[in-house]
């Protein structure tokens, strides 16, 4: 192997026994020392570890283990907690915190015999669009290190658009698989609330996380769906599925879509973009393929912005209570009394953003406040969901944009927090609904690869993953590669 | 001026569960500090809550034995403040939406007539660490342990107007849920605390006075002693011209006071919102109805049979009933054939006292209920006396307790040679020896002197070592007059 293709074609090649995994393994850690110190997206290296899983596989291999996953190298955003290795959340506050347990992601792809490779930079505490909020700071896009890679899983997306890792785990609250996914020109996958377990994920925000997969093409981002994927008791919001179509992903790969399908076009999401043309040409693409389009309204998409805000810090406010200085992560040095403990360690250890959000958070949960922002965003909320659920009685699936803009240079929006927060217009409604949604390349802007993404109802991920593997069959977007850094 | 109090209280029961409420860690007492601390309960980057189904069923029970309204949808909140012992910054509880809605249940305080105490709400909760201040100077020792505990607090009306009644009530609830199994009932431990709300107002003014909260009263004596301190305190602010002031104030036993501990001005803000990790709680109306089949007969109920239907003394049948082990031990007795007065005359006498003696609960009694039983029957068929039962009823303890080979009631009688003398041909020939021997007492007796006869019924009571039926002894004299 040259460097690092799909996971599909290395997992074709050792099963062909044209490589181990060890060696892949090696030419992956050799591959992110080389190109790596260009785009930072790796928080820690786990070459000991992975060399040990990756020799593991190969035994299994020996013995006629032929699972289609079994020594693929992947990579974990590094807000998974990973049992005896450095879980950072990209903060100063966790700079030291060596994660007693695996995350069920975690646990999940290991006992799939995937490889894990290291855990990738992210914005701290997932909270960001340009992955410039890093205590282990900013990444860079590999299309032009200028340039912002989008977050918060600015890391795993730049990791796998620079052929540093073939898939790496993300995660999304408000867009944080799917605007870095569309910025560097990868498939990023936010499956439906509840269908990957949530458990070892450090909490941004409860009921807008989700994690899911980042990776060259829908046919991998399915891949690592179907081993990501499960109902979890350690996580009371996980559902209880039994979709046969993940285990047909896995061993057979996607399907074609079985009917033509008829695709909604929202009318909001197309009002401001910047990022008509692409979505037009992937449309009439689609058409070729025998798919019409229909226009549709999801009237409430202009509040979802501001509920998401408003619900998103308030959860994160107190899900990031627990760093107190107290038990582990950063300490202040020479405590006074209590109070000095929590100010000071906090004060430390939270860089600016999550100093913000904490504090929204906190002010919109207080008395007197709490009926006129918590209580209406989540009100919101439900009209928003409703908007969706009105939509998809007519059409079988959403087409928009990921992002109104391809990626911005670094310091371009860092003191404009309201144009930051709009990177996440198309990407909120549907974390708001908790429905399953991707973004896949569809061309090109300034030089920059753009996203569009394709939103289904809840636990249609198939419906999805069925178009977009349609799409890149016909199409090459998904496999163009950043030429700077090759 | 005559004052009343007004007097509410929150009881936070531990249920007895296994493991926590959002955790599989064991909440058994005494282990070493965190070692029952799971990431869970640490409040680790990245953990989860997952509702502990048997807590929810124990609430439900709760709720239905004192007819309250059971919600069958409702809602964990987050209780958010920092401290500590609070592994996550916030602690999960029902703040809006409680499990159990109002209900109540009857108290009958020591002094005064039985009365209706309203129970607002239960809802459940999860407990904090313990901070100890005391092990190390100059730093606090974190123990998390008791972190997720699981809580029901029991929230009452302000109903009560004396400290015997606050005390009675606590009391109350101590006995319903032992007896439901929701709480082992260990005050000692922590298993049952509680706050007390007091307020005074003048006698005949219907609106309430500014009130003040007794935190953490963990035994009977401690909520009657706090509020009945906190009473003449306030009567005396008041007389003298001050104003009582709404704050929390803390009981110190060894010095009978209350103290300050915060203001309520000044106390957090707790921004309770719905904990987005926990999914709104829905039960099920089977699933209610499958609890209300598991509960056991409540103590009113036992109370009002032991009264109406085996004729006991109301003092007796409430002193019984008031423990589901004694009132279990009571019935078994009762089924096993003894006399419910007798048995309930046995349990109040010798078996408490022993059990007293020995620090033993009921529910592990060496002498087993049917033990009991049969030693009653023996009394009632004159095989034993009071004297010689009180014998056999200290050997059956000793035998229990040493597990030894010998329990069965007949062949103890029959080894300690208990059984009363009721042979008449023995007893005869023993009154003959003695009429022989004290021919002048005798003649006496024949004289008309009737003392004489307890003389004559004395020795032969000596000569048999008590054994003798006394009553048929007097006819067997009466026969030779």
């Amino acid at each position: 192997m040259k460097y690092v293709s799909s996971l599909r074609e290395m997992s074709q090649a050792l099963a062909d026994g044209e490589v181990s995994s060890a060696e892949l393994t090696q030419d992956h850690l050799a591959r992110i020392k080389e190109v790596d110190p260009q785009l930072n997206s790796f928080i820690t290296l786990t070459e000991e570890e992975a060399m040990a899983q990756a020799s593991a596989a190969d035994a299994l291999r020996s013995q006629g283990d032929r699972r289609p996953t079994l020594g693929l190298p992947i990579a974990h955003k590094d807000i998974f907690c990973t049992k005896g290795i450095l879980t950072t959340a990209g903060s100063k506050m966790l700079g030291n915190f060596v994660a007693p347990y695996d995350a069920t992601v975690v646990t999940k792809m290991a006992d799939a015999g995937m490889v894990s490779i290291g855990k990738t930079n992210m914005d701290e505490f997932a909270m960001g669009s340009s992955n410039e909020n890093s205590y282990f700071g900013p990444v860079a896009n590999p299309w032009d290190t200028d340039r912002v890679p989008g977050g918060s899983s600015g890391g795993s997306a730049a990791a796998v658009a620079g052929g540093l890792v073939a898939g790496a785990t993300g995660t999304d609250t408000g867009g944080s698989i799917r605007q870095p996914a569309a910025l560097c020109g990868i498939t990023g996958l936010k499956p439906t609330y509840g269908r990957v377990s949530r458990f070892g994920m450090i909490a941004f925000a409860s009921s807008l996380d989700h994690a899911g997969p980042m990776a060259r093409s829908a046919e991998d981002a399915a891949l690592m769906l179907s081993v990501m994927a499960g109902f979890d008791p350690r996580d009371s919001t996980s559902a209880k599925r039994d979709d046969a179509w993940l285990a047909d992903m896995l061993h057979s790969g996607i399907a074609e879509p079985e009917r033509p399908m008829v695709i909604g076009l929202p009318d909001q999401y197309y009002e401001n973009s910047s990022n008509q043309e692409s979505v037009t040409a992937a449309r009439q693409e689609l058409e070729k393929l025998g798919h019409t389009f229909k226009r549709v309204s999801l009237p409430h998409t202009d509040a979802a912005t501001p509920v998401y805000y408003v619900l998103a810090s308030a959860e994160a406010s107190t899900n990031l209570s627990r760093y107190d200085g107290v038990r582990y992560g950063h300490r202040c040095e020479n405590p006074t009394s209590l109070q000095d403990l929590y100010e000071r360690s906090r004060e430390e250890g939270f860089g600016d953003e999550v100093k913000l959000r904490i504090l929204t958070g906190t002010y919109t949960l207080s008395v007197g406040y709490f009926d006129a922002y918590y209580l209406k965003a989540q009100k919101i909320r439900r009209l928003i969901t409703q908007d969706f659920d009105n939509a998809f009685a007519e059409v079988d699936l959403l087409l928009t944009p990921t992002s109104p803009t391809p990626a911005f240079r670094k310091g371009q929006l860092t003191d404009d927090p309201v144009a930051m927060y709009q990177q996440d217009l198309y990407t909120v409604p549907t974390s708001l609904a908790g429905l399953p949604a991707m973004s896949l390349p569809c061309g090109f802007s300034q030089g920059m690869p753009m996203g569009m993404q394709l939103i289904a109802p809840a636990f249609r991920e198939d419906l999805a993953l069925g178009l977009a593997a349609q799409f890149q069959r016909h199409t090459d977007w998904h496999l163009k590669r950043p030429g700077e850094i090759n | 001026m005559s004052w009343e109090a007004v007097i509410g209280l929150e009881i936070h029961v531990q249920l007895a569960t296994r493991s926590k409420i959002f955790s599989g860690a064991s909440i058994a007492y005494g282990a070493a500090p965190n070692a029952q601390a799971c990431n869970i309960d640490l409040g680790l980057p990245g953990v989860l809550p997952v509702l502990n189904e048997r807590a929810v069923e124990m609430a439900v029970r709760f709720g239905l034995a004192i007819g309250a309204q059971i919600n069958l949808h409702s809602i964990f909140d987050r209780k958010n403040y920092f401290y500590a012992d609070l592994p996550k910054g916030y602690q999960i509880s029902q703040f809006e939406t409680p499990i159990v809605g109002q209900g109540s249940i009857t108290i009958t305080p020591e002094s005064g007539s039985p009365r209706t105490v309203g129970i607002t709400r239960a809802h459940l909760e999860e407990d904090a660490g313990k901070s100890i201040h005391d092990l190390y100077s100059g730093q606090t020792a974190i123990d998390l342990n008791r972190a997720g505990t699981p809580l029901l607090e029991i929230v009452s009306e302000p109903d009560m107007r004396t400290a015997q009644e606050a005390s009675a009530y606590f009391r109350q609830i101590h006995t319903l849920a032992r007896y439901i199994g929701i709480c082992d009932g260990n005050l000692a431990e922590g298993s049952m605390r509680c706050d007390a709300n007091v307020s005074v107002r003048p006698t005949g003014q219907a609106e309430f006075g500014e009130r003040t909260e007794i935190k953490n009263i963990n035994s009977f004596r401690f909520v009657e002693q706090a509020i009945e301190h906190e009473i003449a305190r306030q009567i005396d602010v008041l007389e003298s011209g001050g104003t009582i002031h709404r704050e929390t104030r803390l009981y110190d036993p060894d010095k009978d006071e209350t103290r300050s501990m915060r203001s309520k001005e000044l106390s957090n803000d707790y921004r309770y919102f719905p904990d987005p990790d926990l999914m709104p709680l829905n039960i099920s109306e089977e699933f209610v109805s499958r609890v209300r089949d598991t509960l056991p007969e409540l103590p009113d109920a036992r109370c009002r049979r032991y009264c109406d239907d085996l004729g006991l003394p109301a003092g007796d049948a409430e002193y019984i009933s008031s423990d589901i082990d004694r009132a279990n031990y009571f019935d078994q007795t009762v089924s096993a054939g003894a006399s419910a007065k007798q048995a309930a005359n046995w349990m109040m006498g010798e078996l408490s006292a022993y059990l007293n003696r020995h620090g033993t609960n009921i529910a592990d009694s060496p002498v087993t209920p049917s033990q009991m039983a049969q030693l009653i029957q023996r009394i009632d068929d004159a095989t034993l006396s009071s004297k010689t039962a009180k014998t056999l009823f200290d050997a059956l303890w000793e035998a229990g307790a040493d597990n030894s080979a010998v329990t069965e009631v007949d062949a103890l009688i029959d080894s300690l040679n208990l059984a009363q003398v009721s042979d008449d041909g023995a007893l005869t020939q023993i009154i003959d020896d003695l009429i022989t021997a004290n021919p002048k007492q005798f003649e006496e007796l024949r004289g008309g002197k009737n003392k004489m006869l307890g003389f004559f019924v004395g020795q032969v009571m000596k000569a048999t070592q008590g054994k003798a039926n006394p009553q048929q002894v007097n006819e067997i004299i009466r026969s030779k007059l």
